[in-house]
């Protein structure tokens, strides 16, 4: 299939602003399912509310626009039901870790089958440049116009901690790595998060003089590490990307089918 | 050296938001915007299909497409 027949092309052009990182992430988000040859009705997408949530309106999936930091609870009603389903739910930085956190690091820890794409733009873009739980300190938002008190989550470190059984993070200026991770991550069978830095340049941007679109992602072209490089030690700025976590544990689903086969009464019980 | 050509590009004008992505990381500076900021091919020649702009556009809105598919295509079309 092309990569525009996963796409409700009647939606374009969407309704992102010039440059936002958020297209990037569902163009490559299409073209890795595309290259796992994955059928559009083996797959659901579950989001909450945000911009980056908009992303299921344009995708020809089984999509459910759900409520704001709720995406994963619906997810892992589906994906209860339909465990042979593909269960993808991208979510923004506020959506996932602030209203959402706790719904995020059970499912980390649960372990069940879902692919969490957190679209890390580092502000609430769409109630208009708020501070999120990934905004760094000293950075800008309008609900801390001199500067954020607080520090940046680091999503890799919390989804590890929580039991995340594959992490990994990239950008969107990196889109031929965030694909290979984003396959990965689909095709891993558990809890699965990847972290994708996305630029806003309307207000993130715009708030903390990062400049353009373009500027943005140069940003992150020239902050961006792989995993285990040294090369942090010397500007804190800089962040790694790469696989962080990739290990089997039961997954949810199954240890449920396992419990369902053992307690269902033999046949000659009926007898 | 002059090489075979195997894409050609593919601009969808109308989906365009000018944000310049494309043009500004096209190692080969192909790509340029016109006078409504909108995509714009340069020269194509200078192109060496790397993909880079079409996975970074967030607008679907720059696409390779494959000559000798669409040739095939073509002759099918042709032969119906
Ligand atoms: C229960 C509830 N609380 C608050 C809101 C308001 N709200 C809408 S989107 C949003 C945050 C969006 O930020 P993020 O999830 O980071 O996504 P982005 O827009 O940056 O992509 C908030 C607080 C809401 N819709 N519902
Ligand atoms: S406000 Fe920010 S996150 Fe929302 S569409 Fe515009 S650039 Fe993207
Ligand atoms: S494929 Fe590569 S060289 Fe050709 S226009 Fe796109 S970015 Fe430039
Ligand atoms: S990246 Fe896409 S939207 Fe941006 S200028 Fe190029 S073709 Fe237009």
């Amino acid at each position: 299939m092309a990569t525009l027949d996963y796409v409700r092309r009647r939606f374009l052009p969407h309704i992102w602003c010039p440059g936002c990182g958020h297209g990037t992430l569902m163009a490559t988000l299409v073209r890795a399912i595309e290259e796992l040859a994955i059928p559009k009705d083996q797959i659901v997408m579950a989001s909450g509310i945000g911009c980056s949530s908009r992303i299921v309106g344009y995708l020809d999936l089984h999509t459910l626009h759900t409520l704001h930091g709720r995406a994963l609870a619906f997810a892992t009603g589906v994906k209860m039901a339909k465990p042979d389903l593909h269960v993808i739910v991208p979510m923004g930085d506020g959506d996932a870790l602030a209203i959402g956190g706790n719904h995020f690091i059970h499912a980390c820890a649960r372990n069940i089958d879902l692919t969490a794409i957190i679209m890390n733009n580092q502000t609430y873009g769409m109630t208009g440049g708020q501070v999120s739980p990934m905004t760094g300190h000293g950075e800008r938002a309008t609900t801390m116009p001199y500067g954020n008190l607080g520090q940046a989550l680091d999503v890799v470190a919390v989804a590890r901690a929580a039991g995340a059984t594959y992490v990994a993070r990239s950008t969107v200026y990196h889109a031929p790595q965030l694909k290979k991770l984003l396959m990965k991550a689909i095709q891993h069978r558990g809890f699965s998060v990847v972290e994708v830095l996305t630029q806003c340049p309307t207000y993130y941007g715009r708030l903390n003089q990062r400049g353009d679109a373009v500027e943005m992602m140069t940003w992150f072209k020239e902050h961006a590490v792989p995993v285990g490089s040294d090369a942090r030690k010397d500007d804190p700025a800089r962040f790694e990307v790469g696989e962080f976590v990739n290990v089997e544990r039961p997954e949810y689903c199954a240890s449920y089918d396992e419990i369902v086969t053992r307690l269902k009464p033999r046949e000659d019980e009926h007898a | 050296m002059a090489r075979v050509k195997k894409k050609r590009l593919l601009l969808r004008r109308e989906w365009c938001k000018g944000c310049n992505i494309c043009v500004a990381f096209c190692p080969t500076h192909v790509l340029g915007l016109d006078e409504e900021n909108r995509i714009q091919i340069l020269d194509e020649s200078r192109c060496i299909e790397c993909y880079l702009c079409e996975w970074r556009c967030p607008d679907f809105a720059i696409e390779l497409v494959d000559l000798a598919s669409e040739e095939a295509d073509g002759a099918k079309e042709g032969a119906a």
